[in-house]
Protein backbone atom coordinates (compact mmCIF):
# COMPACT_ATOMS: atom_id res chain seq x y z
CA UNK A 1 0.00 0.00 0.00
CA UNK A 2 1.00 3.44 -1.08
CA UNK A 3 2.77 5.17 2.19
CA UNK A 4 1.83 8.50 1.23
CA UNK A 5 -1.61 7.18 1.33
CA UNK A 6 -1.48 5.92 4.44
CA UNK A 7 -0.32 8.86 6.33
CA UNK A 8 -2.89 11.00 4.33
CA UNK A 9 -5.41 8.67 5.67
CA UNK A 10 -3.68 9.28 9.28
CA UNK A 11 -3.78 13.15 9.16
CA UNK A 12 -7.19 13.30 7.85
CA UNK A 13 -8.52 11.03 10.69
CA UNK A 14 -6.59 12.65 13.06
CA UNK A 15 -7.40 15.91 12.26
CA UNK A 16 -11.55 15.11 12.20
CA UNK A 17 -11.11 13.62 15.57
CA UNK A 18 -8.96 16.68 17.03
CA UNK A 19 -11.83 18.71 15.57
CA UNK A 20 -14.35 16.98 17.86
CA UNK A 21 -11.97 17.60 20.70
CA UNK A 22 -14.11 20.70 21.89
CA UNK A 23 -17.18 19.46 21.14
CA UNK A 24 -16.86 16.16 22.79
CA UNK A 25 -15.73 17.81 26.00
CA UNK A 26 -17.83 20.59 25.96
CA UNK A 27 -20.50 18.25 25.51
CA UNK A 28 -19.37 16.10 28.27
CA UNK A 29 -18.85 18.77 30.56
CA UNK A 30 -22.76 20.35 29.73
CA UNK A 31 -24.36 17.18 30.21
CA UNK A 32 -22.69 16.64 33.70
CA UNK A 33 -23.59 19.43 34.84
CA UNK A 34 -27.37 18.95 33.37
CA UNK A 35 -27.27 15.86 35.12
CA UNK A 36 -26.05 17.45 38.93
CA UNK A 37 -28.41 19.92 38.29
CA UNK A 38 -31.65 19.27 36.53
CA UNK A 39 -33.42 15.78 38.78
CA UNK A 40 -34.42 12.73 36.44
CA UNK A 41 -37.96 13.98 37.31
CA UNK A 42 -37.81 17.04 35.52
CA UNK A 43 -36.90 15.00 31.82
CA UNK A 44 -38.99 12.13 32.87
CA UNK A 45 -41.91 14.55 33.33
CA UNK A 46 -41.36 15.37 29.67
CA UNK A 47 -41.41 12.03 28.08
CA UNK A 48 -44.63 10.61 28.98
CA UNK A 49 -43.87 7.24 28.14
CA UNK A 50 -46.41 7.61 25.32
CA UNK A 51 -44.92 5.96 21.85
CA UNK A 52 -46.04 8.53 19.60
CA UNK A 53 -45.77 11.66 21.72
CA UNK A 54 -42.23 10.50 22.70
CA UNK A 55 -40.67 9.69 19.66
CA UNK A 56 -41.91 12.91 18.14
CA UNK A 57 -40.74 15.06 20.82
CA UNK A 58 -37.13 12.74 20.47
CA UNK A 59 -37.08 13.48 16.75
CA UNK A 60 -38.10 17.27 17.03
CA UNK A 61 -35.21 17.62 19.47
CA UNK A 62 -32.61 15.67 17.60
CA UNK A 63 -33.86 17.89 13.97
CA UNK A 64 -32.74 21.55 15.35
CA UNK A 65 -29.33 19.74 16.87
CA UNK A 66 -26.55 19.71 14.94
CA UNK A 67 -23.00 17.93 14.97
CA UNK A 68 -21.25 14.89 14.93
CA UNK A 69 -22.84 12.04 15.50
CA UNK A 70 -20.57 11.32 18.17
CA UNK A 71 -22.34 13.94 20.68
CA UNK A 72 -25.48 12.32 19.82
CA UNK A 73 -24.56 8.76 20.94
CA UNK A 74 -22.92 10.73 24.21
CA UNK A 75 -26.65 12.66 24.95
CA UNK A 76 -28.77 9.77 24.28
CA UNK A 77 -26.84 7.27 26.13
CA UNK A 78 -26.70 9.69 28.86
CA UNK A 79 -30.45 10.12 28.66
CA UNK A 80 -31.56 6.53 28.72
CA UNK A 81 -29.06 6.13 31.76
CA UNK A 82 -31.38 8.49 33.13
CA UNK A 83 -34.34 6.86 32.67
CA UNK A 84 -35.88 8.71 29.50
CA UNK A 85 -37.49 5.77 27.05
CA UNK A 86 -35.40 4.04 24.14
CA UNK A 87 -38.44 5.10 21.54
CA UNK A 88 -37.36 8.65 22.27
CA UNK A 89 -33.46 8.37 22.42
CA UNK A 90 -33.67 6.13 19.15
CA UNK A 91 -35.89 9.09 17.49
CA UNK A 92 -33.27 11.78 19.02
CA UNK A 93 -29.88 10.05 17.84
CA UNK A 94 -31.47 9.03 14.15
CA UNK A 95 -33.21 12.62 13.62
CA UNK A 96 -29.87 14.10 14.66
CA UNK A 97 -27.96 12.54 11.90
CA UNK A 98 -30.69 12.41 9.11
CA UNK A 99 -32.28 15.95 9.59
CA UNK A 100 -30.12 18.72 8.26
CA UNK A 101 -32.18 21.94 9.61
CA UNK A 102 -28.19 23.78 9.92
CA UNK A 103 -27.53 22.22 5.92
CA UNK A 104 -30.50 23.15 4.43
CA UNK A 105 -29.85 26.21 2.59
CA UNK A 106 -26.99 24.73 1.56
CA UNK A 107 -28.89 21.75 0.24
CA UNK A 108 -31.35 23.67 -1.46
CA UNK A 109 -28.79 25.43 -3.39
CA UNK A 110 -27.15 22.36 -4.44
CA UNK A 111 -29.73 19.91 -4.71
CA UNK A 112 -33.09 21.82 -5.18
CA UNK A 113 -35.50 23.24 -2.96
CA UNK A 114 -38.02 21.12 -3.39
CA UNK A 115 -35.63 18.07 -3.11
CA UNK A 116 -34.16 19.56 0.56
CA UNK A 117 -37.38 20.04 2.21
CA UNK A 118 -38.99 16.93 0.88
CA UNK A 119 -36.22 14.93 2.46
CA UNK A 120 -35.80 16.61 5.39
CA UNK A 121 -39.37 16.20 6.31
CA UNK A 122 -38.99 12.60 5.41
CA UNK A 123 -36.21 12.31 7.72
CA UNK A 124 -38.31 13.50 10.42
CA UNK A 125 -40.70 10.94 10.00
CA UNK A 126 -38.97 8.76 9.21
CA UNK A 127 -37.03 9.16 12.78
CA UNK A 128 -40.22 8.37 14.71
CA UNK A 129 -40.97 5.03 12.27
CA UNK A 130 -37.14 3.96 12.99
CA UNK A 131 -37.56 4.56 16.55
CA UNK A 132 -40.61 2.30 16.81
CA UNK A 133 -39.61 -0.33 14.60
CA UNK A 134 -36.36 -0.62 16.36
CA UNK A 135 -37.78 -0.54 19.46
CA UNK A 136 -40.75 -3.43 18.78
CA UNK A 137 -37.92 -5.67 16.79
CA UNK A 138 -35.50 -5.07 19.92
CA UNK A 139 -38.68 -6.08 22.19
CA UNK A 140 -40.03 -9.45 19.93
CA UNK A 141 -36.56 -11.16 19.64
CA UNK B 1 -3.83 35.77 16.04
CA UNK B 2 -6.84 35.63 13.42
CA UNK B 3 -9.66 34.77 16.07
CA UNK B 4 -11.73 34.52 12.86
CA UNK B 5 -9.84 30.95 11.99
CA UNK B 6 -10.33 29.28 15.33
CA UNK B 7 -13.53 27.05 14.84
CA UNK B 8 -16.82 27.50 16.81
CA UNK B 9 -17.00 24.63 18.80
CA UNK B 10 -13.76 25.90 20.59
CA UNK B 11 -15.68 28.98 21.23
CA UNK B 12 -18.62 26.47 22.75
CA UNK B 13 -16.41 24.93 25.20
CA UNK B 14 -14.48 28.49 26.27
CA UNK B 15 -18.11 29.31 27.31
CA UNK B 16 -18.74 25.45 29.39
CA UNK B 17 -15.24 25.83 30.83
CA UNK B 18 -16.30 29.93 31.66
CA UNK B 19 -19.38 28.28 33.20
CA UNK B 20 -17.39 25.82 35.32
CA UNK B 21 -14.79 28.95 36.78
CA UNK B 22 -18.42 30.35 37.84
CA UNK B 23 -19.69 27.36 39.57
CA UNK B 24 -15.99 26.85 41.36
CA UNK B 25 -16.73 30.41 42.52
CA UNK B 26 -19.95 30.32 43.68
CA UNK B 27 -21.24 26.85 44.21
CA UNK B 28 -17.64 24.50 44.85
CA UNK B 29 -19.83 21.96 45.62
CA UNK B 30 -21.61 21.14 42.44
CA UNK B 31 -18.80 22.21 40.70
CA UNK B 32 -16.83 19.12 41.83
CA UNK B 33 -19.58 16.95 41.65
CA UNK B 34 -20.11 17.68 38.27
CA UNK B 35 -16.10 17.51 37.66
CA UNK B 36 -16.25 14.09 39.00
CA UNK B 37 -18.93 13.06 37.25
CA UNK B 38 -16.92 14.33 34.10
CA UNK B 39 -14.18 12.70 34.64
CA UNK B 40 -16.15 9.05 34.89
CA UNK B 41 -17.33 9.59 31.27
CA UNK B 42 -13.84 10.60 29.93
CA UNK B 43 -12.12 7.50 31.26
CA UNK B 44 -15.03 5.00 30.06
CA UNK B 45 -15.44 6.36 26.65
CA UNK B 46 -11.55 7.77 26.05
CA UNK B 47 -10.12 4.04 25.45
CA UNK B 48 -13.42 3.65 22.83
CA UNK B 49 -11.82 6.71 20.76
CA UNK B 50 -8.66 4.89 20.02
CA UNK B 51 -10.95 2.18 17.94
CA UNK B 52 -12.67 5.08 16.40
CA UNK B 53 -9.50 6.95 15.18
CA UNK B 54 -7.96 3.23 13.63
CA UNK B 55 -11.19 2.62 11.91
CA UNK B 56 -11.62 5.72 10.65
CA UNK B 57 -8.12 5.35 9.33
CA UNK B 58 -9.42 2.25 7.38
CA UNK B 59 -12.48 3.68 5.76
CA UNK B 60 -10.16 7.17 4.77
CA UNK B 61 -7.70 4.76 3.72
CA UNK B 62 -9.57 2.07 1.63
CA UNK B 63 -12.63 4.09 -0.17
CA UNK B 64 -12.64 7.96 -1.28
CA UNK B 65 -15.14 10.05 -3.11
CA UNK B 66 -13.31 8.97 -6.24
CA UNK B 67 -14.12 5.13 -5.86
CA UNK B 68 -18.17 5.81 -4.50
CA UNK B 69 -19.00 8.03 -7.42
CA UNK B 70 -17.16 5.47 -10.07
CA UNK B 71 -18.99 2.85 -8.94
CA UNK B 72 -22.04 4.99 -8.67
CA UNK B 73 -22.02 5.25 -11.80
CA UNK B 74 -20.99 2.02 -12.70
CA UNK B 75 -23.70 -0.40 -11.45
CA UNK B 76 -27.14 -0.98 -12.30
CA UNK B 77 -31.04 -1.63 -11.54
CA UNK B 78 -31.05 -3.30 -7.31
CA UNK B 79 -27.05 -3.02 -7.63
CA UNK B 80 -27.45 0.50 -7.36
CA UNK B 81 -29.55 0.92 -4.78
CA UNK B 82 -27.25 -1.66 -3.01
CA UNK B 83 -24.18 0.41 -3.57
CA UNK B 84 -25.79 3.67 -2.85
CA UNK B 85 -26.67 2.24 0.09
CA UNK B 86 -23.58 1.03 1.04
CA UNK B 87 -21.53 4.16 -0.25
CA UNK B 88 -23.44 6.33 2.08
CA UNK B 89 -22.49 4.21 5.03
CA UNK B 90 -18.73 4.01 3.81
CA UNK B 91 -18.14 8.04 2.88
CA UNK B 92 -16.67 9.98 5.08
CA UNK B 93 -16.51 13.49 6.10
CA UNK B 94 -18.57 16.46 6.51
CA UNK B 95 -21.89 16.29 4.22
CA UNK B 96 -21.31 19.50 2.53
CA UNK B 97 -18.14 17.88 1.18
CA UNK B 98 -20.30 16.16 -0.42
CA UNK B 99 -22.78 18.01 -2.58
CA UNK B 100 -20.71 19.22 -5.78
CA UNK B 101 -20.05 15.72 -6.20
CA UNK B 102 -23.85 14.74 -5.64
CA UNK B 103 -25.04 17.35 -7.71
CA UNK B 104 -22.34 16.29 -10.40
CA UNK B 105 -23.92 12.50 -10.46
CA UNK B 106 -27.56 14.09 -10.38
CA UNK B 107 -27.03 16.35 -14.04
CA UNK B 108 -25.02 12.64 -15.38
CA UNK B 109 -28.59 11.00 -14.55
CA UNK B 110 -28.36 9.54 -10.84
CA UNK B 111 -32.06 9.88 -9.68
CA UNK B 112 -33.32 12.24 -6.68
CA UNK B 113 -34.06 9.06 -4.51
CA UNK B 114 -31.17 7.22 -4.36
CA UNK B 115 -29.21 10.87 -3.60
CA UNK B 116 -31.75 10.72 -1.02
CA UNK B 117 -30.92 7.16 -0.18
CA UNK B 118 -27.09 7.89 -0.06
CA UNK B 119 -27.52 11.11 2.23
CA UNK B 120 -29.84 8.96 4.64
CA UNK B 121 -27.45 5.94 4.84
CA UNK B 122 -24.43 8.75 5.75
CA UNK B 123 -25.71 8.17 8.99
CA UNK B 124 -24.67 4.90 9.71
CA UNK B 125 -20.78 5.60 10.89
CA UNK B 126 -18.83 2.66 10.84
CA UNK B 127 -15.81 4.18 13.07
CA UNK B 128 -17.95 5.48 15.17
CA UNK B 129 -20.11 2.34 15.91
CA UNK B 130 -17.96 1.39 18.93
CA UNK B 131 -19.17 4.47 20.84
CA UNK B 132 -22.75 3.51 19.73
CA UNK B 133 -22.45 -0.21 21.15
CA UNK B 134 -20.36 0.98 24.62
CA UNK B 135 -23.90 2.93 25.58
CA UNK B 136 -27.05 0.58 23.56
CA UNK B 137 -25.20 -2.94 22.95
CA UNK B 138 -24.58 -4.84 19.73
CA UNK B 139 -28.26 -5.97 19.34
CA UNK B 140 -29.75 -2.64 19.16
CA UNK B 141 -26.84 -1.19 16.79
CA UNK B 142 -27.81 -4.33 14.48
CA UNK B 143 -31.09 -3.46 14.23
CA UNK B 144 -31.14 -0.21 14.48
CA UNK B 145 -28.62 -0.05 11.18
CA UNK B 146 -30.83 -2.57 9.65
CA UNK B 147 -34.20 -1.16 9.63
CA UNK B 148 -32.13 2.14 8.80
CA UNK B 149 -30.84 0.80 5.63
CA UNK B 150 -34.01 -1.05 4.27
CA UNK B 151 -36.27 2.50 5.18
CA UNK B 152 -33.43 4.63 3.47
CA UNK B 153 -34.37 2.99 0.57
CA UNK B 154 -38.00 3.47 1.00
CA UNK B 155 -37.45 7.19 1.64
CA UNK B 156 -35.66 7.00 -1.92
CA UNK B 157 -38.54 5.56 -3.62
CA UNK B 158 -40.78 8.19 -1.67
CA UNK B 159 -38.57 10.66 -3.24
CA UNK B 160 -38.53 9.41 -6.91
CA UNK B 161 -42.10 9.56 -6.82
CA UNK B 162 -42.56 13.51 -5.55
CA UNK B 163 -39.79 14.36 -7.93
CA UNK B 164 -41.31 12.57 -10.75
CA UNK B 165 -44.59 14.88 -10.05
CA UNK B 166 -42.90 17.76 -10.81
CA UNK B 167 -41.83 16.57 -14.35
Amino acid sequence: MNKSKIVSALIKSGRALFNSVPLIFGTVLLISLFIKLVPPSFYLKIFTNNVLFDSFIGSLVGSVSAGTPLTSYLIGGELLKGGVGLIAVTAFIVAWVTVGIVQLPAESMVLGKKFALIRNLLSFIFAIIVAILTVLILGAI
Amino acid sequence: MDFKKIPGSWYFLLIVILSYLFLFIFHPEIYHSCLEFFAKIISEILPIFVLIFVLMVITNLLFDSKFISKHIQKEKGIGKWIFVVMGGILSTGPIYMWYPLLANLKEKGLSQGLIATFLYNRAIKLPFLPLMIFYFGVKYVLVLGLVMIFLSVIQGKIINKFMEVKK
